[in-house]
């Protein structure tokens, strides 16, 4: 709002704060990690105490950065930052993503069929001397090792046919989650309007949808482990599964707690204008990223 | 909330506070610059004593120093740290540094997101370096950490390296970010685009690469992490995966990171060519487009590192045709730094030698990079001393001359005192003759067959690598004079004029040297 100088914030101690948790955090997930297979081992708490911090540090710091917007430290310009800012984290997480799609486009059509015997490398000694057994079908339900490593799954999570669609939980959570995204737009236009009741119920909606979409994911996982067979060391199939879906829940949780968040500011402290609620917009750019990704794990893991 | 409206009214115009806390809790971007190279400079010691590990063993043949397990973790860190823990932070340093002072900007976009990805390094190098002392030993795979051996065959240590990696990792995105937002929104009125300092133009290039990749290495270590432990097989042909697509995922990251290691080199050459050749730059634009070029090609030649994995033939002659295509370019550039000194009044302080030196050097190593494009030759080549020859002629007398350039080049606008001179062309001649008596034996040894990443080899090599590891001494240890010189002028001499270069052009001249704690808190015109 002021038109003055840009705005450098004073010495601030959360960056430190926020690095020494983070080291906590790594260090505690590392050692854990490495001692799972030790009842005696510690390093779990290392992990908490990381998790504690660096939620602490979070709220601390967001705290402040609202403070000073709400005291008018902030120019237009510096809001600007924050716009980019936020595409340019947003376009790093889509790079993240690439790279599990990337893994699984190539294991679809190159790494399986060559593993068959496709095509004139190596490959195709392999599938001969090494797992001769083994046919290339995606998903792929016999690993090449014909189970030896890994436990095979009975079945897959992808598409049953029509006549089963209704029960398909993917096909719910794809109504669910877009859904969400036309009513974290709802919400945004009656802030726009400067209806804060249709921001606050319709942003509730969005946060509700959020959980239900976590809900039913975690009833798919149980679903997965518990009468599919289908797990993390199902092979590669079970792979790219459990981690696509993994880590595009993980993210969701992630936006729907910013949702949530924004939703406890709207509410209980009056924050967010008509024309200034770029702290809101944010986390609705994140929802709608979330559910782009949905829809590419709905079309290439699910469906195709 | 009173506290912080009180506190900011005053911000432009107090110092540095005092004691540790100031760079503790900086939010100031040439503090956070300063601690950047200071810590990139550390690392550059500490991975360059491996080095001196790995030439000591190298100088005959047979085992004399180290346990071959050792030799491995030496080599695996001594890579990891000089990319990751010298010529990154060293760059992010001096955008730091410089990019604000540059572009006429107050600070960076987000000052306090820019102390916490300094603050992050050591912390991340502190894990990476104490996995030297764990069970097991530290990474021993290579600083590509290719799977099986970083996965099925690694030490234990392997997952706090996954996760040191990770958090480098939000470093570096962080660091990209703020400079990106930065160049964005920041540039004083009449800084257009096309009338941005090269150096700024790298950095912009050099920040868009590394948000586009670095999240894919952490993809690929995330994936390396749940094979070890949760029993994925992205990486392991028994389940369906295959140790080939970590090469893909790591090559997609890896090929433009050495490009994030050259580019902001490039920025700075240009600028001190120009300076010392008292001439405009030869063509500013078609730096530019040479730079966006290269960045674009930097994601379509990723295969060229795996030739020999067993690529499809049309796999194989589309990658060597793209990475052939990025020569052209390189030339672009390589012919405008030849045409800017051409009939310019040059004179060669250390800066400019540094400068000159790699323009040489770096069209060495460019051009070993063509041999080894040619996919029929790198079957011969691959994985050979040859190789090892060609990524430290881009990268030693290519990044690291560049850093060192720069630092002589701008320590006057930062310290306030001009370093010795003498010293410095000292340093600079023993680095250059160190440099290329290390490195350009390795050409020869790799021609003949010697593979990398072995601590003996055969006789026939004995010479060679004897002079190799001669000059790496000589290299190694001339790097303690660079130290010298940098306390040297930080302490005290010779008070530096404002302009401190005859022929400079650009804002961070036009201020006070040293330059004051806060620059441009209004933005300077510029037409």
């Amino acid at each position: 709002m002021s038109g003055g100088s840009y705005y450098v914030p004073d010495q601030s101690r959360f960056p430190i704060f926020m690095a020494v948790s983070l080291f906590l955090l790594v260090m505690g997930a590392s050692s854990t990690i490495n001692n799972l297979d030790d009842p005696n081992s510690n390093s779990v708490y290392i992990l908490y105490s990381g998790f504690a911090c660096l939620f602490l540090t979070m709220f601390f710091w967001f705290r402040q950065v609202i403070k000073e917007h709400l005291a008018g430290l902030d120019s237009n310009q510096l809001k600007q930052s924050y716009v980019y800012g936020m595409a340019w984290f947003i376009f790093s997480e889509v790079m993240f993503f690439a790279a599990f799609f990337g893994a699984l486009f190539y294991v679809r059509t190159l790494a399986v069929p060559w593993l068959a015997g496709e095509g004139s490398k190596g490959a195709a000694i392999t599938a001969i001397e090494l797992w001769p057994a083994f046919e290339s079908s995606w998903p792929v339900m016999t690993t090449p090792d014909q189970g030896n490593e890994y436990d095979l799954a009975d079945k897959s999570m992808a598409w049953p046919g029509w006549s089963k669609a209704l029960l398909w939980l993917p096909l719910w959570n794809t109504i669910v989650l877009l859904s969400s995204s036309w009513t974290v737009h709802l919400a945004h236009l009656g802030l726009k309007k400067g209806n804060r009741k249709k921001f606050n119920v319709y942003l509730g909606v969005t946060v509700l949808l959020a959980l239900i979409f976590v809900g039913l994911q975690a009833l798919e996982y149980y679903e997965a482990y518990a009468h599919y067979g289908l797990k993390l060391n199902s092979g590669i199939y079970g792979s790219t599964f459990f981690m696509l879906t993994g880590f595009h829940g993980f993210h969701v949780m992630m936006g729907g707690f910013m949702l949530a968040i924004m939703l406890a500011r709207s509410v209980f402290a009056g924050h967010f204008e008509q024309h200034d609620h770029f702290g809101f917009e944010a986390a609705s750019w994140y929802w709608h990223f979330v559910d782009v990704v949905w829809l590419m794990l709905f079309i290439f893991v699910y469906i195709l | 909330m009173s506290a912080v409206i009180e506190n900011h009214h005053d911000d432009h115009d107090h110092g540095p506070a005092k004691g540790i806390t100031r760079w503790l809790y900086t939010t100031n971007h040439k503090d956070i610059g300063t601690l950047y190279l200071w810590f990139s400079f550390a690392m550059f010691l500490i991975g360059g004593a491996m080095a001196m590990i790995i030439r000591a063993e190298l100088f005959q043949p047979g085992m004399q120093i180290v346990e071959p397990e050792f030799y491995n973790q030496m080599i695996t860190l001594h890579g990891l740290i000089m990319i990751f823990g010298g010529v990154m932070p060293a760059f992010v340093g001096l955008a730091n540094w410089l990019v604000p002072m540059m572009i006429g900007a107050p600070d960076m976009a987000l000052p306090r997101m820019n102390n916490l990805s300094f603050w992050i390094l050591p912390f991340a190098f502190f894990i990476l370096l104490s996995s030297l002392f764990m069970e097991g030993g530290a990474p021993n795979f290579g600083w590509t950490f290719y799977a099986p051996l970083s996965t099925t065959y690694a030490p234990p240590s392997v997952t706090f390296f996954i996760f040191s990696v990770h958090i480098m990792g939000a470093s570096s995105i962080m660091g990209a970010i703020n400079v990106v937002v930065t160049i964005m929104n920041m540039r004083a009125p009449g800084v257009t685009l096309m009338k941005m300092p090269l150096f700024v133009w790298s950095w912009l290039i050099t920040a868009y690469l590394l948000i586009a990749v670095m999240p894919v290495l952490a993809g690929a270590v995330t994936m390396m992490l749940m094979d070890i432990h949760f029993g994925t097989s992205f990486f392991n042909a028994a389940g369906g995966g295959d140790p080939v697509l970590f090469q893909h995922i790591f090559w997609f990251f890896g090929h433009p990171e050495v490009y994030i290691m050259i580019l902001p080199a490039f920025g700075i050459v240009s600028h001190i060519i120009e300076t010392f050749s008292r001439k405009q730059l030869f063509g500013y634009s078609s730096m530019v487009w040479a730079m966006l070029s290269i960045a674009i090609l930097s994601f379509v030649v990723w295969a060229h590192h795996m030739f020999t994995v067993g690529l499809p033939l049309a796999a194989e002659i589309f990658f060597m045709w793209a990475t052939m295509l990025i020569a052209v370019p390189t030339g672009v550039k390589v012919f405008n730094w030849v045409a800017t000194m051409f009939r310019g009044s040059l004179t060669f302080e250390t800066p400019m030698l540094f400068a000159v030196a790699f323009v040489v050097l770096f069209t060495i190593g460019g051009l070993s990079g063509l041999m080894l494009a040619i996919v029929p030759a790198d079957f011969q080549y691959h994985d050979t001393y040859f190789v090892v020859a060609h990524f430290h002629y881009v990268l030693v007398p290519g990044a690291i001359f560049s850093i060192m350039a720069a630092v002589y080049y701008w320590i006057p606008k930062w310290s306030g005192n001009m370093y010795d001179e003498r010293l410095g062309k000292l340093h600079f001649w023993l680095s250059f003759i160190g440099v290329n008596v290390t490195f350009f034996p390795q050409h020869f040894i790799g021609l003949a067959g010697m593979p990398r990443r072995y601590p003996d080899y055969a006789l026939i090599f004995a010479d060679w690598n004897m002079v190799s590891s001669i000059g790496a001494f000589l290299f190694g240890f001339s790097q303690l004079l660079f130290l010298f010189i940098v306390i040297k002028t930080v302490m005290g001499g010779k008070k530096a004029t404002d302009q401190v270069w005859e022929g400079a052009k650009g804002l961070e001249w036009t201020v006070a040297s040293p330059a004051p704690y806060h620059t441009f808190s209004t933005p300077p015109k510029v037409d």
